[in-house]
């Protein structure tokens, strides 16, 4: 597989990246570069390595081989000494390049026991320092970007899985990321819940200019905000596209026989 | 037999020692309750120079009875009022107990929460008082509850270093009056009546907290 290659400077690179939990290879070598803006969805069978990618990219996991760069800096690890060999990230590197990272999960990892509107105004308070008023005011913005205007009062354990997942975004989107990170987030959801995160994520897409990677089965949805489809398998990127290719005509059998699985 | 003149005469000295007891209890409990806080956090710290030692010595406080403990203090620590005294060989006692209940409740918040605050770049001091903390002290609270009714019940160990409380004074009515029949008893009763009713409160929370 060769190095994908996209114009100007790259929001995300994987260099050779290996990820191994014990003797299980979740990643093998795999080399990716997202440019800033991109929106890039990554499909294929569960256990290929998709939401692993996602995971070293909110340094909740660690990369066992190979580097991982955000805005052309190393991420997953950073320069020491005079030579500036790469050496582990520590905390005190990575804090400060975090934040422009978010991420929204499968299962909405809400705060259970503070209202919706602290839910949104805790980080933009206390890791951006903003005050107490204008966390709220961009809180309220928010929510009612995810038409959840009227919720801001309401405990997330009095909501639907739908509306759970909106203030979660609604959090995410808090920090102003620049490269946004969706992991199955309609996975969790009941069939008729999933329209209405996903419009406001097709929302999101159209009216930012966030970097956006995405793990979904959602194939409607990845083609409509997606410019780019990974397919990967078995820890590698089997093959990539524009989605109207890579869903119509892909090349792989492997590509064919998983699109047909899901649908 | 019971002499009910007796009984009265010892009911007004075995309240006011219940005065001591009630705050033995309560100031007791805030220690453990803070340095059983402590000792949990401090317990997971990452390096093991902190976690190893003061795991060993929560594990020492635990299996060794708090009446040793209560002699050993007396002896070790002289000059320190005998309340004082008390309330801290108590409260650090019943610290080993709690730091596990907190162990407990803190592995009990799942794991997606603190992914959650990874997510959101929450410094890991914020982390533990807002997200953590209060969701793990609220799983536990009936616990702790019912550590403070148990501990409120030791408290008489406190006698053994003439702590005046209300057993204690229980105790010396008795022998001036030779009445241990009737001051023990009332004291007997004022433990049922205060811990009685406490324990009905825990038991309700804890059904309110489960839902």
């Amino acid at each position: 597989m060769p190095i994908e290659t996209v114009p100007g400077p790259e929001k995300v690179r994987f260099d050779r990246v290996t990820k191994r939990f014990g003797d299980q290879t979740v990643l093998d070598g795999l080399d990716l570069a997202v440019a800033p803006g991109e929106r890039v969805t990554l499909i294929g069978p569960s256990g290929s390595g998709k939401t692993t990618i996602l995971r070293l990219l909110m340094t909740l996991e660690r990369v066992t081989d190979g580097v991982v760069h955000v805005d052309g800096e190393p991420f997953s690890h950073m320069p020491s000494g005079p030579g500036g060999k790469l050496v582990p990230a520590d905390e005190r590197y990575l804090a400060p390049r975090r934040r422009r990272v978010g991420m929204v999960f499968q299962q909405f990892n809400l705060f259970p026991h503070l209202s919706v509107l602290a839910n949104v105004t805790e980080a933009p308070r206390h890791v951006l320092g903003l005050d107490a008023d204008e966390a709220a005011a961009r809180a309220r913005d928010l929510l009612g970007l995810v038409g959840l205007a009227d919720k801001e009062d309401a405990h997330p354990t009095r909501l639907s899985g739908g509306q759970q997942q909106r203030v979660a975004i609604a959090r995410a989107l808090a920090m102003r990321p620049e490269l946004l990170l969706l992991d199955e987030v309609t996975s969790a959801l009941d069939p008729e819940l999933v329209a209405e995160v996903l419009d406001v994520l097709r929302d999101v897409a159209a009216g930012t200019d966030i970097t956006m990677l995405c793990v979904t089965h959602e194939m409607a949805f990845a083609r409509d905000v997606s410019d780019r489809l990974l397919m990967f398998d078995r820890g590698r990127v089997l093959e990539s596209g524009p989605p109207g290719k890579l869903l119509d005509a892909p090349e792989h059998e492997r590509t064919r026989e998983f699109l047909r699985s899901i649908r | 037999m019971w002499d009910m003149d007796a009984a009265r005469a010892a009911l007004p000295v075995v309240l006011s020692g219940f005065g001591v007891t009630l705050l033995a209890t309560v100031l007791g409990f805030a220690v453990a309750v803070a340095a059983g806080l402590g000792i949990a956090l401090l317990g997971r710290s990452r390096s093991r120079w902190i976690a190893l030692p003061v795991g060993a010595l929560a594990s020492f406080v635990r299996s060794t009875p708090v009446m040793v403990q209560l002699f050993a203090a007396w002896v070790l620590v002289p000059g320190l009022d005998a309340l004082a005294l008390g309330v801290l060989v108590l409260g650090l006692h019943y610290a080993t107990y709690l730091s596990e209940v907190y162990r407990a409740g803190i592995d009990a918040v799942p794991k997606g929460q603190w992914e959650a605050c990874t997510a959101l770049s929450l410094p890991r001091r914020r982390v533990w008082r807002a997200v953590v903390l209060p969701q793990a002290v609220r799983k536990v609270l009936p616990s702790l509850g019912n550590y403070a009714i148990s501990m409120f019940k030791e408290t008489p160990f406190l006698s053994v270093i003439a702590v005046d409380e209300m057993v204690h004074e229980a105790n010396a009515f008795g022998s001036t009056h030779f009445a241990y029949l009737e001051s023990f008893t009332l004291a007997a009763a004022v433990f049922l009546i205060a811990s009685w009713p406490t324990s009905l409160l825990v038991r309700r929370l804890e059904a309110r907290l489960a839902h």
